[in-house]
């Protein structure tokens, strides 16, 4: 498993449009993808509505788990799409 | 006659009956259902029903309202894929042995109740966006027709809520206005509301059902609807709609034009902003570009001085939205009557003359680099042009262009890609600049003459004194010869020179720039079309003040 961090830029947080490009990133890599928050929630990424249960704002940090698959491959893709929309 | 008030979404006017919108009411059957099976089928093909509408309804409403506002809907038909959403539907038909529309008004309705508990304003306004879906499942399953609601005449529609399906589904040309009981400013109902142009009036507690069918007019630069009005209301908000129709005519018949005049002189007609929110502006009066966007926005908007990440977030989204459209951003103007708190600025005896903007800039390096930074990093997502304010020498303009350079090296070596096409230029605002315009023009690209400042420097008038209005002449002969010099030594040097102070939307003086060969007018965005239309009726091989063969004035 690989994990990252990363600190939401945008400044309504993880809303409806940036959410659901991101299940569909995820849809597209042969990994699971977890995203946990600070205090601990968790949902995974495939889920538009977990994930935007999350209520991930600007400025908090999230960890990013990647687990399966392309494992490197994934982790890039992940991050490359949260740099450029979130 | 009553009077209903709320808040105005749109300031405009809208006069003639109104409708009374309302949602029929239906009962879903409670009772067990027998065999289980046929419900889940019932539920997937209504989801997948409903899930093509909304594809329709994002097309229709990126065609109506754009990009923005119909991503929405894109969001309604992500939500109708979702496993946990589906799976406790079907889990609801198959454990309690119910029927598919009982089970999607539970399923959809647990999930409303979730964004409804958090926190944040916008994620709770995402609740409206489930019970729409769900209703438009529950309505699909229940094989209701919602589009007789409207009514076949053109009316103000008066309803409770509108859900964003509600509002992309009406039929726009029956519809003059929208007033509703709840909603907020950031609803897509006030959004769309915004992007049609159409006035509307928010949370009006007044309505009644008994105003079906009533005359009325609602009135959104006073934020109330009349119903029954006065002759005399009557009388004088027709004559407002009316030059608001006329305004609209204008804009139709000028929109996609030239800025040419009637013997083929053509300029450049920019807007001024104050931020990303005017955006839209610059976009529906049809500016070519942004002559001037004061990013004193981002300092004044916040507590703290700003990070680059921030600045850098707004100046992309610009950049972003209006390219390829050149947008010329001025650095950090604060100081004089622009102060804030976290740059502990001294209290001055003369602050307009004071320590301000690249005098600020220049001693305090660190806070310049974070906004060169962010400009740099924004300038790969559009056309960007960099311009320096309150610049009276040559001197001034090196250091700052030698800090510019100094941020390019820096991002290179992180690897942060930076356009190579950027523009640089200053403003001319001092009667300092004006004189000494050809040493400057060989340092940059552009000149943007800043008139309210160089009036007030040039005349010694504070322009904040009011005791001093009879001494003030805007069209001052000075003033209009630094102009000039401006403009002859900016194109000795393949500068090309524009005007974003106020003078460049007064429409007397219009003639006169073009005279002397201004090459583009950066305006307020609603003064962009009544200046393209006072362009197109110029002939400059008439003599002097006789050229205008238009009905401009």
């Amino acid at each position: 498993m690989k994990t990252f961090e990363y600190t939401i830029t945008d400044p309504v947080g993880i809303h409806a449009r940036p959410a659901g490009l991101l299940v569909k990133a995820v849809k597209a890599c042969d990994s699971a993808v977890t995203i946990t928050t600070k205090d601990g929630k968790s949902a995974d990424a495939k889920k538009l509505l977990a994930l935007m249960g999350l209520g991930i704002k600007q400025g908090d940090t999230i960890t990013v788990s990647v687990d399966g698959g392309s494992e490197d491959a994934s982790a890039a893709a992940i991050e490359k799409f949260l740099k450029e929309n979130l | 006659m009553q009077v209903g008030t709320g808040v105005s979404i749109v300031n405009r006017i809208a006069i003639g009956k109104i409708r009374i919108y309302k949602t029929p009411e239906y009962k879903i059957n409670e009772e067990t259902v027998p065999d289980p099976i046929p419900e889940l089928k019932r539920y997937e093909d209504a989801r997948k029903k409903v899930q093509d509408q909304q594809q329709v309804l994002y097309e229709r409403a990126v065609a109506s309202a754009g990009e923005d506002s119909a991503a929405i809907f894109q969001f309604h038909a992500d939500m109708l894929d979702d496993d946990d959403l589906n799976d406790a539907v079907k889990t609801i038909i198959v454990e309690q042995h119910r029927s598919a529309e009982y089970a999607a008004r539970q399923g959809f309705n647990n999930v409303a109740q979730m964004f409804k508990e958090m926190d944040d304003p916008y994620f709770q306004a995402r609740s409206a966006d489930v019970i729409d879906v769900g209703n438009s499942v529950v309505e699909c399953l229940l094989g209701l027709d919602t589009s007789s609601l409207q009514g076949t005449e053109p009316a103000i529609l008066v309803a409770e809520d509108l859900a964003p399906s509600e509002t992309v589904k009406l039929d726009k040309s029956l519809l003059l206005g929208m007033v509703t009981v709840e909603g907020s400013s950031n609803s897509h109902t006030a959004i769309l509301a915004r992007s049609m142009n159409l006035p509307a009036l928010i949370q009006c507690k007044q309505v009644s059902d008994d105003w079906d069918g009533h005359m009325a007019i609602l009135d959104g630069y006073n934020s109330c609807i009349y119903v029954d009005p006065t002759q005399d209301l009557i009388d004088s908000l027709t004559k407002k709609h009316e030059q608001e129709l006329a305004k609209d005519a204008l804009l139709q018949e000028l929109k996609g034009k030239t800025n040419t005049t009637i013997d083929g002189k053509t300029i450049k007609v920019y807007a001024n902003i104050g931020g990303p929110q005017d955006v839209g502006n610059v976009q529906a009066n049809d500016a070519e570009g942004v002559g001037l966007f004061r990013s004193e926005f981002v300092y004044l908007n916040s507590k703290s001085d700003p990070s680059e990440e921030e600045q850098f977030q707004a100046y992309k989204r610009v950049l972003e939205t209006l390219a390829p459209k050149l947008v010329v951003i001025r650095t950090c103007d604060i100081g004089a009557d622009k102060t804030v708190d976290y740059m502990n600025l001294d209290k001055e005896a003369n602050p307009a003359l004071g320590y301000r903007a690249i005098r600020i800039c220049l001693t305090r390096k660190d806070f310049f680099k974070r906004q060169l930074r962010a400009l740099l990093r924004a300038s790969v997502y559009g056309n960007l042009g960099i311009m320096f304010p309150m610049i009276i020498s040559r001197r001034e303009v090196r250091e700052a262009k030698e800090i510019l350079a100094e941020c390019r090296r820096e991002l290179a070596n992180e690897g942060t890609p930076v356009a190579d096409n950027i523009q640089i230029g200053i403003m001319v605002e001092t009667p300092a600049a004006a004189l000494c315009a050809d040493d400057l023009a060989e340092e940059v690209d552009f000149f943007s003459l800043g008139t309210n400042d160089l009036t007030q420097y040039t005349c010694a008038i504070d322009r904040q004194n009011a005791k001093l209005e009879p001494f003030s002449d805007t069209h001052h002969p000075a003033v209009l010869k630094e102009i000039q010099m401006t403009i002859d030594a900016g194109h000795r040097h393949n500068c090309w020179v524009g005007i974003c102070g106020e003078l460049g939307a007064d429409l007397t003086l219009t003639e006169t720039f073009l005279r002397m060969g201004v090459d583009e007018l950066s305006v307020n965005p609603k003064s962009v079309l009544p200046l393209r239309k006072r362009i197109r009726s110029i002939d400059l091989t008439k003599p002097v003040g006789q050229a205008n063969v238009g009905d401009a004035e």
